[in-house]
């Protein structure tokens, strides 16, 4: 077991260093390592999710440098879920792209290689600075493929993206050299114990720090008022990439769960659970704007965006509510949600190549070729990402309903929820209805189309192609599996919100953690 | 001393922030750069001031003689920062260059103000520009 665990770090890592080098070689041999490589990585997932699955902390120093001095990684059963969910997503979207979408140039591979050392990175780490580290290297990653392929809009969009988060890095050094100067520690275990023995004099700047803190991730994770980037970015980026920033804003909701449970959680003295009086009123809005944002949506993939949008605010409601069980459900809904909006961003450009020169555009417009097919599967995504029974997307928000109670101020989770439901039904079934049965005319001929979308890069050809759809498809299956399996997921995710809302466990595993013997 | 350092910190953080939020590219990117510095001397800070006192201890001095000596680690964290910032500048920069090429105008929003003509974009892109 002992070296698993450096294993979703090395594993990116050396693919993207070797894809480096083949690049301008074969782009079959560049596609095939990528996929083998990334499947790989989910078996690796798979693995080490055993290993958390009982139940103890299990930590890898570094260099063999002793916590808190030396940087640990650390594996808890949270961490090694979003290592397999953010596998799977990778695998499914490099599939993908593999069938004609990762050109022009043959980049796409290495920097998605490089997204994952990042965001894998990002998981398991237990350093405040390693996490600054690997968030730097995860988003340079996704700032090279935002920008991949060519057009106008995308050099705006990342203009954005880039800047603003060149700014929220900006911050997050602050907050992270402030918390040292505090605590003098920069291992998030250690940190914890000396929050919870601070100076009450400190205490100020400590708080300042923490709530500097929620900012960046909450950026990251686009919660309100930060999420006005996410849209145009989300939907300007090519269909993969897209697909695969699913993940970028759990990585954001992971990092603020694990903030605020570990170093300012319960147990923190004068700034106990900092974080939630802000992350409950923050959550609904994002929820609320989402939906608004989702309603008044003109184009599909600006529609999906703000999906994202919503499942964040309903994650970080989830979250704030503090409660083992809405824990639990939360991050069910969190795997849920995830690939659903994956899978979705993966059919949004199959349905827009087949549309000609208007693209995702929710407008009346020709049929499409594989008209049956695509509806089929818009459908199935859609019944789930709305939340209807049979599929995962309701077992989630039932489960955080029933965690939510009925007491007090849960009452306006319930309203934006069911509301929100509804709202995400009725903008579905507009841009399904209208994509697939107020079409009219023939099936447009995309070799004579004039559209710069589908002549650019991410067009490739309009039919979808098995591997394209086996993506999808395999998307849709894994949200079966989680629907089918729940109360298995359900098990270890309650066992997860147990060990979250527990933290003398992980900070004890630091404190009797020895280094390997020997040279 | 620290009054100083202090001031010299917030003078470059709030120019920072003034050119961030100006409307064309170049500013925009002179503010970042500007920010990243006020971030690294706000690390470099966080190690508490000290005048010749070294980084490293020896081996033989007791715990209550490392009170004498600077903290390395922000020294540290202060390389990497310098290090990520300069890279991201540099990026920052090309990518400007190119949303400049491709959009006709520097503006942040790629759309020409007022009074102004919108231009042509320069030249498309070559392939292995991408």
């Amino acid at each position: 077991m002992s070296h698993l665990l450096i294993a979703p770090l090395l594993l990116p890592l050396l693919t993207a260093v070797l894809l480096i080098f083949l690049s301008g070689r074969s782009l079959l041999l560049i596609r095939c390592l990528s996929i083998i490589s990334t499947a790989l990585l989910v078996a690796v997932a798979i693995a080490l999710l055993q290993v958390a699955n009982d139940g103890q902390i299990h930590l890898y120093a570094l260099g063999n440098w002793m916590p808190p001095f030396g940087i640990v990684l650390v594996l808890d059963r949270l961490s090694a879920l979003m290592l397999l969910v953010t596998a799977v997503l990778a695998l499914f979207s490099l599939v993908y792209a593999a069938r004609g979408t990762d050109g022009p140039g043959d980049k796409l591979h290495a920097m998605v290689q490089f997204l994952l050392l990042g965001v894998n990175g990002a998981f398991l780490t237990g350093d405040l600075f390693n996490l600054f580290v690997f968030f730097e290297v995860l988003l340079i990653a996704s700032y090279a493929l935002l920008l991949h392929g060519r057009g106008a809009e995308r050099a705006r969009a990342g203009l954005h993206y880039v800047v603003i988060n060149l700014a929220g890095s900006a911050l997050f050094l602050i907050a992270v050299s402030a918390l040292y100067g505090i605590t003098g520690s920069l291992n998030m275990a250690d940190m914890a114990v000396k929050i919870a023995q601070l100076d009450p004099a400190d205490a100020p700047l400590a708080a300042t720090a923490g709530v500097l803190l929620l900012v960046v991730f909450g950026l990251k994770a686009a919660i309100a008022p930060l999420y006005f980037w996410l849209p145009r970015a989300y939907a300007s980026a090519s269909a993969p990439v897209a697909a695969l920033f699913a993940i970028m804003t759990k990585v954001g909701v992971y990092t603020i769960v694990r903030t605020y449970t570990l170093i300012f959680g319960d147990s923190a003295g004068p700034l106990a659970n900092l974080a939630l009086p802000w992350l409950w009123p923050l959550g609904l809005i994002t929820l609320a704007l989402g939906l608004l944002g989702a309603l008044a949506a003109r184009e599909l993939r600006i529609q999906i965006a703000y999906l994202v949008v919503v499942s964040v605010g309903t994650l970080l409601a989830g979250v704030a509510l503090n409660t083992e069980a809405a824990l639990a459900a939360s991050f069910y809904y969190l795997i849920h949600s995830t690939w659903i909006c994956g899978a979705l961003f993966l059919l949004a450009n199959l349905i827009q190549r087949q549309r000609g020169d208007l693209g995702d555009r929710i407008t009346k417009g020709p049929r499409m070729a594989q008209s049956a097919l695509l509806g089929s599967l818009f459908f199935i995504a859609a019944v789930s990402v709305i939340g209807l029974p049979p599929l995962s997307g309701f077992i989630g928000k039932l489960l955080l309903l029933s965690a939510a109670g009925t007491q007090g101020n849960a009452i306006w989770l319930w309203v934006l929820l069911l509301a929100g439901s509804l709202a995400t039904l009725m903008a579905l079934s507009r841009s399904g209805s209208t994509f697939f049965w107020r079409a009219e005319g023939d099936v447009v001929s995309t070799q004579d189309s004039t559209n710069p979308v589908a002549n650019s890069s991410d067009a490739g050809k309009p039919l979808a192609q098995k591997g394209e759809l086996l993506a999808v498809i395999g998307l849709l299956l894994c949200i079966f599996m989680v629907t089918l399996g729940a109360s298995t997921v359900l098990d270890y995710t309650q066992a997860l919100a147990q060990q979250l809302l527990s933290p003398e466990a992980y900070i004890q595993a630091m404190h009797k953690f020895t280094a390997i013997e020997g040279n | 001393m620290e009054a100083l350092i202090a001031l010299v910190i917030g003078v470059l953080v709030s120019c920072g922030v003034y050119l961030l939020l100006r409307a064309r590219t170049f500013p925009v990117i002179l503010g970042l750069t500007l920010l990243s510095y006020g971030v690294n001397l706000f690390i470099f800070v966080m190690g508490r001031l000290r005048t010749g006192a070294p980084a490293v201890v020896n081996k033989g001095d007791s715990l209550s003689s490392t009170l004498n000596y600077a903290d390395p680690l922000p020294q540290a964290l202060v390389l990497t920062a310098i290090v990520i910032g300069f890279a991201m500048t540099a990026f920052l920069l090309v990518l400007a260059l190119r949303a400049r090429a491709e959009l006709g105008n520097d503006h942040v929003d790629g759309t020409a103000g007022l009074g102004e003509k919108p231009v042509k974009p320069v030249r498309p892109l070559e392939e292995d520009e991408v």
